[in-house]
């Protein structure tokens, strides 16, 4: 079988799983408290109607997909819950993917255990690095310019791919130190700083949110390793 | 040292059709991630509004 197939029908396969099994850990984690908050955010929305915020926000055309009138946005409930299965669903495939290519270059049997090693390497490059700057944030908290948050999100995962990579796969020193210096570079240029203004969403709120994220992703690319590896083994092989 | 150096090249130099059919997969992988957690299109967004703060995604 080709490879690109191979490494399609696997990823497909794995992400399906993964979607669907993450999509209960979020219905329980972090679902609720994204209501929760956005009952604060709905309240600042409606006790001041014209005046925005912070300008930062409101310039952009962000802000007014989030006034919760103009725009399309699934219904409460079922059809927004089908949603949030479905994106999930297609971000563990496009994950998938990215894992599977790897296990593809590789060139070699990737077992179940270095399958588990690379989800976990997923997890530094797609949610320990980046959050260190940019923590999860609940709907409703200030935030910076979301262009140049989302460069700096994509410019960190990508640093820290690369360091990590160095680190792991070139035995010589200047790698080593290279690598380290990439996987810090982003935290010493540091991420967009939201505007100071007040939050509504208590600090106790926005907290179980972090660990929440960070513990549904450890599970989300824990799952995504180990499947990725298992469902290769089995198609590459057939 | 030399010989573990030497031992995983050809492991990573796999045949360079498939390390073609492998980029180009994961170049699928980046775009379906891109559209789903970093799409400005609104009505996307809101699709994908609970998986983008529980990936953390920048969200409004």
């Amino acid at each position: 079988m080709p490879v690109f197939r191979s490494i399609v029908f696997s990823a497909a396969l794995a992400g399906l799983i993964v979607g669907a099994v993450i999509s209960a850990a979020q219905f329980v984690g972090t679902v609720p408290l994204i209501q929760k908050s956005e009952v604060f955010e709905r309240k600042v929305e409606a006790s001041k109607p014209a005046a925005t915020p912070a300008p930062a926000v409101a310039s952009h055309d962000h802000a007014a997909a989030h006034s919760h009138a103009v725009e399309w946005e699934p219904e409460d409930g079922l059809q927004r819950n089908a949603f949030t299965v479905g994106a999930n669903i297609l971000t563990a495939i496009g994950f998938a993917l990215l894992l599977t290519g790897v296990y593809a270059i590789r060139g070699r049997p990737v077992g179940w255990r270095e399958g588990l090693a690379w989800g976990l390497g997923g997890f530094v490059v797609f949610t320990a690095a980046p959050g260190l700057g940019l923590p999860p944030e609940l709907p409703g908290m200030p935030v910076a310019d979301l262009t140049l948050r989302q460069t700096w999100w994509i410019g960190t995962a990508a640093a820290t791919a690369i360091g990590l990579g160095l680190l792991a796969f070139r035995p010589q020193a200047w790698a080593a130190l290279l690598g380290l210096g990439l996987i810090a570079l982003p935290h010493l240029v540091g991420a967009p700083v939201a505007p100071e203004s007040h939050s509504e969403v208590p600090a106790a709120l926005s907290h179980s949110f972090i660990v929440a994220v960070t513990l549904t992703s450890l599970l989300f690319w824990a799952l995504l390793g180990v499947s990725t590896s298992l469902a290769y083994a089995r198609i590459s092989r057939s | 040292m030399q010989q573990t150096q030497t031992a995983h090249l050809p492991a990573i130099a796999a045949d360079s059709s498939a390390v073609m059919q492998a980029v180009l997969a994961m170049a699928l992988g980046l775009f379906i991630v891109g559209v789903v957690g970093f799409s400005h299109i609104s009505a996307v967004h809101n699709a994908a509004h609970d998986v983008r703060h529980a990936n953390a995604f920048p969200c409004h």
